[in-house]
């Protein structure tokens, strides 16, 4: 069993929600990443998104654009971000994780070749924010192959017919992006998101993972209530940039923040 | 039925054209373009439509545009026979604006009282504030930071039309920037908002739709050529960035066999120096951006590199999907023409024939410049004169050492 399902099944065990960072990998300087992620799950993460930089990040808004462009100023590539899962699977063989980034890093280092080293490096999922299902045909049976999951996400835009194509390919989990906006855009109406997990409850069983517009213990413990997971970025690399010049203070920053939604969560 | 006819079929019920093309776009923006696709496809064979579109080309635009024999410079180059499309005199200046009027009904069908648009040279601003302005929509249009420096005069005319101009100061400043921002606003405001794309690029239906709108060009210059030379030219000949202009002239000509075309690409300071915006000359990689898979400069990590060109037209790293397929099936032969040959080319059409061509546009004159004298005097090439040269007058005069 992959390890996002494994974990999924610990949690509704345990009757706990999922608390789901993301962090930029070489960000702010790729040595750190590994040590970051141990970071996060020390403070409580139970799947870590770890985010492939890209040049042209055309979903993600100021703070995760910043966040490409600090780890590509170190010429962080997809070999480098094998290397660091690598590296954080050293002391942590349990913590799924999920690449998370865009279609051209992957076009570029071959569909083959990124599912067998992904999965060699120890990758459990990814997400490809700019390839929906209907363009993953080629993909699709190569993660399978070497045991990598995809994962989709459903928009508050998304139609119904749509979301049930997405919950047939989906796996893993479902990222619903909880607002009409870029990665880091303000307020999320839980109402309006608890009525669309609604719906989507009645398509699938996967579990259902909120993420966008999430950046404290209160909006993470309102969400928590009627999702399976929530998904955290901006919040946290924002901290990463107030520290990108004082590396060692990251590592702390991030687990305020972090903490404060596990707290949130497990209330 | 011709090898090429193939072609006129698509792109498949997907968006795809052969391997390219699609539409890789985040969850968001899927439903729009569906509904985006859907109108189209239910207005693109009604008459009413086609009807109102043809009235507005004609009679806002001033279509039909003239096919222009340049005798003189034709004659210097002592070679075949040198035709130009002349979009330039279009209202706005350039071709742009077939596609604009199209957008701008789909636009109005679709209720939304809002439409954003990037830009690099400020042609598709403009189109698109101008149409924005005639129907009564609110328009912003995204330009990188150094279009803006470049092309001030065009972002005078949109503030003057009642666009906001947004300059984006992210990645290389310049149009993929412009469009990677706009598609962030279209994420943003899905809901109220039309997104006018410039050209042959983006997420289907895109691609697709800009093609149609400016595939005008080419029904007119076919039509054209039967009448003033007596049969189809020998060779076609237009500048490719993202590729609507060009696309625009070929496309009706796609089956003609014997009609040779080349587009040329902005080779910037030389393909070989890696300074350039001339992916498809260049054998770029195949790559994802904006929405559509196509060739893509990238480096060996997948990032999209800076380009290079003289002409903020012309400086993408992408291009339309179309335009890689029919480089590969052989459709079209893609060339590039270096900065210096351009304002070269720039100044012998102004010189000779008193018509100012747009820097991009001075690309394809360029190379028909290299082609005609290997071509017999009996032969004739049509150039698509794809906009004017006034908004590059700035640009020139700052090569020349003039300032103002």
């Amino acid at each position: 069993m992959n390890r996002i399902d494994q974990r999924f099944a610990a949690l509704k065990e345990q009757g706990r929600t999922a608390l789901i960072p993301y962090i930029t990998a070489g960000d702010p300087a790729p040595a750190h990443t590994a040590g970051l992620m141990h970071a996060l799950v020390e403070s409580g993460a139970d799947i870590i998104e770890l985010g492939v930089p890209f040049s042209d990040p055309m979903a993600d808004g100021p703070v995760i654009q910043k966040a490409c462009e600090r780890a590509l100023r170190h010429h962080t590539r997809l070999t480098d971000v094998f290397e660091m899962v690598r590296e954080f699977r050293r002391g942590d063989a349990e913590t799924p994780v999920v690449l998370m980034g865009y279609l051209n890093p992957v076009e570029r280092f071959g569909y083959e070749r990124f599912a067998e080293q992904a999965a060699a490096a120890g990758v459990d999922g990814v997400l490809a924010v700019d390839m929906p299902p209907e363009e993953a045909d080629e993909l699709a049976p190569l993660f399978k192959a070497h045991g990598l999951q995809a994962i989709f996400l459903v928009a508050p835009t998304t139609s119904r017919a749509r979301a049930a194509t997405i919950c047939d390919h989906g796996e893993g989990y479902l990222y619903y992006v909880s607002l009409k906006g870029v990665t880091g855009s303000a307020s999320l109406d839980v109402d309006a998101v608890s009525e669309q997990l609604d719906g989507l409850r009645e398509l699938t069983e996967l579990p259902l993972c909120v993420g966008f517009g999430i950046r404290d213990g209160a909006s993470a413990a309102a969400v928590g209530r009627i999702a399976d997971g929530v998904i955290v970025g901006s919040a946290l690399v924002s901290r990463i940039a107030e520290h990108a010049e004082q590396p060692e203070q990251i590592p702390d920053a991030l687990k305020r923040v972090l903490g404060e939604m596990r707290q949130a969560l497990d209330a | 039925m011709t090898k090429f006819s193939d072609l006129t079929r698509l792109p498949d019920a997907r968006g795809h054209f052969g391997p390219y093309g699609g539409r890789f776009v985040s969850e968001t923006l899927s439903f729009a373009l569906e509904e985006l696709e859907k109108a189209y496809q239910s207005l693109r064979d009604d008459p009413d439509f086609q009807a109102e579109f043809d009235r507005d080309l004609a009679t806002y635009v001033g279509r039909p545009s003239p096919l222009y024999h340049a005798e003189r410079w034709s004659r210097q180059l002592g070679g075949a026979q040198i035709w130009l499309k002349r979009e330039d005199l279009n209202h706005t200046g350039a071709h742009k604006v077939n596609n604009t009027i199209g957008q701008a009904l789909l636009a109005k069908k679709s209720g939304k009282p809002r439409v954003i648009a990037e830009t690099g040279a400020g042609q598709h601003g403009v189109a698109t504030a101008t149409v924005a302005a005639r129907l009564g929509l609110q328009c912003d249009v995204y330009m990188g930071a150094e279009d803006v420096e470049r092309q001030k005069l065009n972002v005078y005319r949109m503030r003057l039309l009642g666009a906001n101009v947004i300059p984006v100061e992210s990645g290389s400043r310049t149009l993929k920037d412009a469009m990677n921002e706009a598609l962030r606003d279209w994420v943003t405001n899905v809901d109220d908002t039309f997104y006018i794309i410039g050209t042959v690029a983006g997420p289907h239906p895109y691609p697709m739709l800009v093609r149609d709108f400016n595939a005008v060009v080419g029904r007119e210059a076919r039509e054209q050529s039967l009448v003033q030379i007596g049969r189809l030219p020998d060779a076609l000949v237009a500048c490719v960035g993202g590729g609507s202009n060009a696309m625009g002239l070929f496309y009706p000509f796609v089956e003609d066999e014997d009609v040779v075309m080349y587009g040329v690409e902005a080779g910037g300071d030389g393909v070989e120096t890696g300074r350039h915006a001339a992916p498809l000359t260049a054998n770029a990689p195949r790559g994802v951006l904006h929405g559509n898979r196509t060739y893509l400069m990238s480096d060996e990590g997948g990032q999209v590199t800076d380009t290079h060109s003289i002409s903020a037209g012309l400086d993408y790293p992408g291009v339309g999907p179309e335009h890689a397929l029919w480089k590969d099936v052989g459709r079209v032969q893609y060339v590039a023409a270096n900065d210096d040959k351009v304002l070269e080319a720039f100044r012998e059409l102004t010189r000779m024939e008193g018509i100012m061509p747009a820097l991009e546009s001075a690309h394809a004159l360029a190379h028909a410049k290299v082609l005609a004298p290997t071509m017999r005097p009996d032969q004739h090439i049509v150039v698509n004169l794809s906009g004017r040269g006034d908004k590059d007058i700035l640009t020139v005069a700052k090569i020349d050492g003039v300032e103002f």
